[in-house]
């Protein structure tokens, strides 16, 4: 059960470490890199807190072992304000009222960042439909649809679309 | 809630991994991880050795040619949603990955992986029924092809052997302008269906109904064709009425009763579903029926 070599690229950084197989890449970010902005609810796939991009792709990080980030580039939420400064998305939870607590708010913008990415301008069906995996038990999703929609907006006004 | 340890193993061939899952004791294959890393979590699973397929050469894509579209066990489940030649050929298969788990889970979750978990809920082994797909199998004996009919055993049960991977799957081809539906109950989007229907119909010139297929999911151990339910179709005219007689066709099995619905509510559900499905099959394939339930 020797340690395996892996080298993982985050936020834009390259990260090499010796793992054992069994680490998670959530439990990798957080213990190894102490990227803690990705949370952990469930650890079995359901909740979505974890919900990181692998390669551009939202995937739940508590049902990936970090040995397969192996060569990967993995964006958290840390990684969506690298110089501290918000994203329009970030920005537009804050402006409508789109998180309370704050546990799932990361998941939530991983999540979104990948729809807004692939969907420039989505229904608010899409929204709910792409949040259905990413449980929220504050707001009552409304102000997060809210914000999704808006930051959809802001965006399509900045690339003058 | 940690998987316990094990020994990880990520071979770039095919031959290797048959050769490492003919080696290796209490072994298992990983695929898309995104229902057996939650059992491993909770130490439902506890293997020894992990033999994990995302690094093998040539198990991932979509290709269409005589007269079956056939998917590697590795492709994406969200990249067969999204593959133009899934919703021009087999769109039943697009319309039923959009109720597979979620974004998250279809972005990882492979549909060989689906197959070989064999959910009794799960969509894909629904679709792979309705189609009567052949499923392609390796391991160090060589590869064999198992009817989809014969592949699921039993409650989360498969002919698998311990030492075989299913390598591509392959969906026999409907006339182009056939009709598919698809429905399921489920209590959250996402959620495991409580039941649900795959309906595929050729509907002739002259509006009789040249083939049908109905799968129901969700109601037993495995996915159920509803055949007496098929045969009732074929070579009728296609109208409410005989819709509805076919979707009252006895099964050939008892329906599952749980925590999460009895099976008389299961029944009740699969006669609705199956209504639905075989009038949104109705639908796209060009003849108007009204709303029935």
């Amino acid at each position: 059960m020797g340690k395996k070599p892996t080298r993982v690229t985050v936020n834009g950084k390259s990260h090499a470490r010796l793992v054992e197989a069994r680490l998670t890449l959530a439990d990798f970010l957080r213990h190894e890199l102490a990227l803690t902005g990705t949370h952990l609810g469930c650890e079995h796939g359901v909740c979505g807190a974890c919900t990181v991009l692998v390669d551009g792709r939202s995937t739940r990080s508590c049902l990936m072992f970090a040995v397969q980030a192996n060569g990967c580039e993995v964006t958290t939420v840390e990684g969506l304000a690298p110089d501290g400064k918000l994203s329009v998305l970030q920005q537009a939870f804050m402006d409508n009222h789109g998180l309370q607590c704050g546990f799932c708010t990361p998941g939530m913008l991983i999540t979104l960042t990948e729809l807004l990415r692939e969907k420039p301008d989505p229904s608010e069906q899409q929204v709910r439909e792409a949040l259905t995996g990413n449980l929220c038990r504050c707001t009552g999703y409304a102000g997060i649809v809210a914000a999704a929609l808006d930051a959809a907006q802001r965006l399509r006004g900045a690339s003058g679309a | 809630m940690k998987p316990a340890p094990f020994d990880y193993h990520a071979p770039r061939q095919l031959k290797e991994a048959a050769q490492l899952l003919a080696r290796l004791p209490n072994a298992k294959i990983l695929a898309g991880g995104q229902s057996l890393v939650p059992m491993m979590n909770f130490r439902y699973v506890m293997v020894d050795h992990l033999v994990d397929l995302n690094g093998v050469d040539d198990l991932s894509g979509i290709g269409v040619g005589d007269g079956r579209l056939r998917v590697g066990a590795m492709t994406r489940q969200r990249d067969i949603e999204t593959a133009p030649e899934v919703a021009r050929h087999c769109p039943l298969l697009a319309e039923a990955l959009r109720h597979v788990g979620h974004r998250q889970t279809r972005n990882r979750g492979t549909i060989g992986g689906s197959l070989a978990h064999a959910d009794p809920a799960a969509e894909l082994p629904a679709v792979c029924a309705a189609y009567d797909a052949t499923i392609h199998v390796a391991s160090v004996r060589g590869v064999r092809q198992v009817p989809f009919a014969d592949f699921c055993t039993g409650f989360m049960a498969t002919v698998l052997q311990a030492d075989e991977m299913i390598v591509a799957i392959d969906l026999p081809l409907w006339r182009q302008g056939h009709g598919h539906g698809f429905r399921e109950f489920a209590r959250r989007q996402g959620d495991f269906a409580l039941a649900g229907a795959a309906a595929l119909l050729d509907i002739g010139g002259d509006g009789a109904v040249r083939r049908a297929a109905i799968a129901l999911f969700g109601v037993a151990a495995s996915p159920l064709r509803a055949y007496a339910a098929e045969a009732r179709l074929v070579g009728q005219p296609l109208d409410a009425a005989a819709i509805r007689a076919a979707a009252t066709a006895p099964w050939l099995a008892e329906p599952l009763s749980d925590i999460h619905a009895s099976a008389e509510y299961r029944r009740h559900l699969g006669q609705v579903l199956s209504v639905r499905a075989l009038t949104d099959a109705a639908r796209n394939a060009g003849v108007e029926v009204p709303n029935i339930v």
